[in-house]
């Protein structure tokens, strides 16, 4: 396989459209969305979010997922030259298919978060033959 | 400004304000170092030393290089994406592939004492100013 260079996605601030109580800005985590035959798989990129600070919900047909960036690093530090800035991560999502709730799994490794969604029997059972 | 994040409330408010506002700063200097290559970084200073963090998602602590020489730190390495076979593509944002970048810093750093660690996909790595780069105070005679 060629040597493929990796170039800087810049961080997109969200643009929130509810108010929020705390000023600080949330930034829009980069995902991947692989649909197999039986799940949903979804992935985001969340660097500096802790397993415990993860929350996702599904109300509806609306994925919710928000993780909270851990500040303890930066404490005694004084910034001297900066290409990014950090914030917390969320992103909602409209789920097209009919999910089995109680199934919904979750693994945070490395700052990549994936979260796996199976789809119930029905929405997954219908496949249309073409005659 | 020195940073802290003790209060829990404006903390994260006050440490976007102040990494906006070293934004791209001169602190490079002449040096061959510039915005643009992967991975962005953050320079810090704490006390005579420096520490530097980078945002690495996805990238194992086996497929990451960290060189520091003189003044120089090199971070060398590569992420790839499991994606799971069979599975039709909704959204792809994600990138994948290798990266290699040098950064000058302005002073020495002794490398005998350079430390790094990654966790949750952000990289750190501590670079203790060499003894020789260190400011003295002079006692006058």
């Amino acid at each position: 396989m060629a040597k493929k260079e990796m170039e800087v996605q810049e961080k997109q601030a969200l643009e929130s459209a509810e108010e929020r109580t705390e000023s600080a800005r949330f930034y829009r985590p980069y995902t991947d969305i692989h649909e197999s035959e039986n799940t949903i798989v979804v992935t985001m990129d969340v660097p500096g979010v802790d397993r415990k600070d993860v929350d996702i919900k599904l109300e509806k047909d609306v994925l919710t997922i928000t993780g909270l960036v851990n500040l303890s690093g930066y404490d005694g530090l004084e910034p001297l030259y900066t290409e990014y800035n950090v914030g917390n991560y969320t992103r909602s999502f409209t789920i097209s298919n009919e999910v089995d709730r109680d199934g919904i799994a979750a693994k945070i490794d490395n700052g990549v978060l994936t979260v796996t969604l199976p789809k119930s029997k029905e929405a997954a059972a219908r496949r249309i033959t073409v005659n | 400004m020195v940073l802290r994040m003790s209060d829990p409330f404006g903390a994260l408010s006050a440490l976007q304000r102040s990494l906006d506002a070293s934004r791209r700063s001169d602190w490079f200097g002449a040096t061959t170092s510039g915005y643009g290559a992967y991975p962005p970084v953050n320079v810090f200073q704490s006390g005579d030393d420096f520490i530097l963090i980078a945002e690495l998602p996805g990238v194992d602590k086996k497929d990451l290089d960290v060189r520091v020489k003189g003044g120089e730190v090199q971070l060398t390495g590569s992420k790839s994406i499991d994606r799971p076979e069979d599975a039709s593509i909704h959204r792809r944002e994600r990138i994948s592939g290798e990266f290699n970048r040098t950064l000058t810093l302005r002073a020495d750093i002794d490398s005998e004492r350079v430390e790094a660690e990654l966790k949750d996909g952000v990289l750190k790595v501590f670079l203790p100013r060499a003894e020789r780069a260190k400011s003295r105070s002079v006692k006058i005679g």
